[in-house]
């Protein structure tokens, strides 16, 4: 029996949109190493459509294949899709995950709305701050 | 495939094995029936009873069978707790870094009012007979300590704390599962009241330990039932796998130098390779060690990565990592020895067993490098960390 999908294996052992973008539009990091995963989404926006993402992540295997899935579910997506991506879809897309990995697919769904957020405040575009709010840090459900 | 996770469990021996098998279809009576071919059953388990105390220099009466380690440091520390209160005495010495099966049942016996000090393990990963001497006060009943770590395996002075505790009215306990056919044990020369063994950690079959008992000590039944084990211990006797346990300790006990020799050889190579990696460093001190364990800790990347990444390329490790331990914190031997969170999550052990040869060695050292150095390149946590945004823990 395996740990994991075979979808999660697959984009954690082939993770997609691996790497940083450099001129990045929008940056944004959730998690924090304490807990043992950090996931960092750079994204390259033209004309409200998202044209090029990146991730880069610290944490366990499905941190890994989350932050693959998620950048997928977004790429080439105008940004009004892109911030109505739930961890929910992100763990459909994956085939599911198990019940203490939620986490993982919350954390993506964080970083996209952080790095979303960053682009929107570098551009003084407005947006409702209810929308895209701090992470806490129910999502790794931690006490420390 | 090359299994480096011996502390887990073992491969079963085929003298084991071979052990076992007459008790299964051949000799297979009750031991509690008074028919011959029952009582020839009663004289394998008395046999192995003999074997096995002759492994760990005690007398046959000493010796009661459990269905593991865990039960084994369950019904000692009850049994010892519940002795020292009758006599007003509800204190107890271990150590923070004690596997579960024992820091679990003193959780419990702390809602029964009992008082445990948890002894500090320092970076060394050990803990000092001084150290467990100033500790012991007049209400201390029970001093249970590891005989060597789970995790990181380092080795507890156990013949110096047995010696401390001699001329005292406590009850000196030892979780003995990962020392037992690998460490030598002698029970009377180290002063030991209690110990606990597991046979699936020295090729024998799993399911089955011993609670060694000095005579003396009343053992409090915890499975209660029929008169098995002087009606210590309820439940028909495994003989199958009593026998295998016998077999298994008595060749481990005799092999225990050579193999000590050669697996520590094998791990001082290994250490000496990872030592390599940068920014990574062993957890405990290597002076007094398992002669199988290896346990490092690797800055900016996390354990269960790493352990599925080294799956794929065939080897079998763990790690005190928060995602591979089914909890939300890491391992709480790597915090007792002063990890921080961010670096426990980075751990991996390696266990190496008698088949483990010189090139899986050297096959772990470059698939571990490698490992690491891909997860690391496609972490944000590295980045920040070479970067100088965070600052690193380990030298490199």
């Amino acid at each position: 029996m395996a740990l994991y999908s075979e979808k999660v294996m697959d984009h954690f052992r082939n993770p997609r949109n691996v790497g940083v973008i450099e001129d990045a539009d929008g940056i944004g990091e959730a998690g924090n190493p304490v807990c043992g995963d950090i996931m960092k989404i750079y994204l390259k926006i033209d004309n409200d459509i998202i044209t090029d993402v990146k991730f880069e992540t610290f944490g366990c295997g499905s941190a890994i294949a989350s932050s693959s899935m998620a950048t997928e579910l977004i790429k080439g997506k105008p940004i009004s899709e892109a911030k109505e991506l739930t961890n929910k879809a992100v763990t459909e897309a994956l085939d599911g995950l198990p019940a203490h990995k939620l986490h993982c697919s919350v954390l993506a769904e964080e970083a996209i709305r952080l790095a979303l957020r960053d682009y929107f405040d570098k551009n003084n575009i407005p947006y409702d701050p209810a929308e895209y709010p701090d992470p806490g840090c129910e999502s790794c459900c931690h006490t420390h | 495939m090359i299994y480096a996770d011996n502390a887990a469990t073992t491969k079963m021996s085929k003298a084991a094995i071979e052990a076992m098998l007459p008790y299964m279809d051949e000799v297979y009576g009750n031991p509690s029936s008074l028919y011959s071919f029952g009582q020839d059953a009663k004289e394998a388990l008395e046999n192995a009873r003999a074997r096995i105390a002759a492994c760990i220099g005690c007398d046959a009466r000493e010796v009661t069978f459990t269905s593991g380690g865990s039960e084994a440091d369950n019904q000692a520390i009850i049994t010892a707790a519940h002795l020292g209160a009758r006599k007003g005495k509800k204190h107890i010495i271990s150590t923070a870094f004690e596997h579960h099966a024992v820091l679990h049942t003193l959780d419990k016996l702390k809602k029964e009012g009992f008082e445990v000090t948890l002894l500090d393990v320092h970076d060394t990963g050990a803990v000092t007979a001084e150290e467990v001497l100033a500790a012991v006060r007049e209400d201390t009943c029970l001093v249970t300590i590891m005989y060597a770590n789970n995790e990181i395996g380092t080795i507890q002075p156990i013949a110096e704390i047995g010696a401390a505790l001699k001329d005292k009215d406590v009850i000196f306990h030892t979780d003995a599962v990962q020392a037992a056919g690998h460490l030598h044990i002698d029970v009377k020369e180290q002063n030991i009241d209690m110990l606990s063994i597991s046979a699936h950690k020295f090729h024998g079959p799993k399911g089955i330990g011993v609670l060694y008992t000095r005579t003396g000590i009343r053992l409090e039944t915890i499975i209660s039932g029929g008169a098995q084990e002087r009606g210590k211990r309820a439940g028909t006797e495994n003989i199958p796998a009593i026998m295998g346990m016998a077999k298994a300790l008595e060749d481990a006990v005799a092999n225990i130098d050579a193999n000590a020799s050669r697996l520590s050889a094998l791990r001082d190579r290994l250490i000496e390779g990872l030592d390599k990696i940068p920014y990574g460093e062993l957890n405990g001190n290597n002076d007094n060690r398992l002669p199988s364990n290896v346990n490092f800790c690797f800055e900016g990347i996390e354990g269960e990565s790493l352990l599925l990444l080294l799956d794929d390329k065939g080897i079998c490790a763990s790690s005190g990592s928060a995602c591979t331990s089914g909890s939300l914190d890491p391992s709480h031997v790597l915090l007792a020895i002063g990890r921080p969170h961010e670096v426990a999550h980075g751990s991996l052990r390696l266990s190496l067993g008698e088949d483990t040869t010189e090139e899986d060695v050297d096959y772990i050292i470059e698939a571990v490098t490698d490992v690491v150095t891909y997860l690391r390149n496609m972490s944000p946590f590295w980045r920040d960390l070479t970067t100088g945004k965070r600052e690193h823990v380990f030298a490199e």
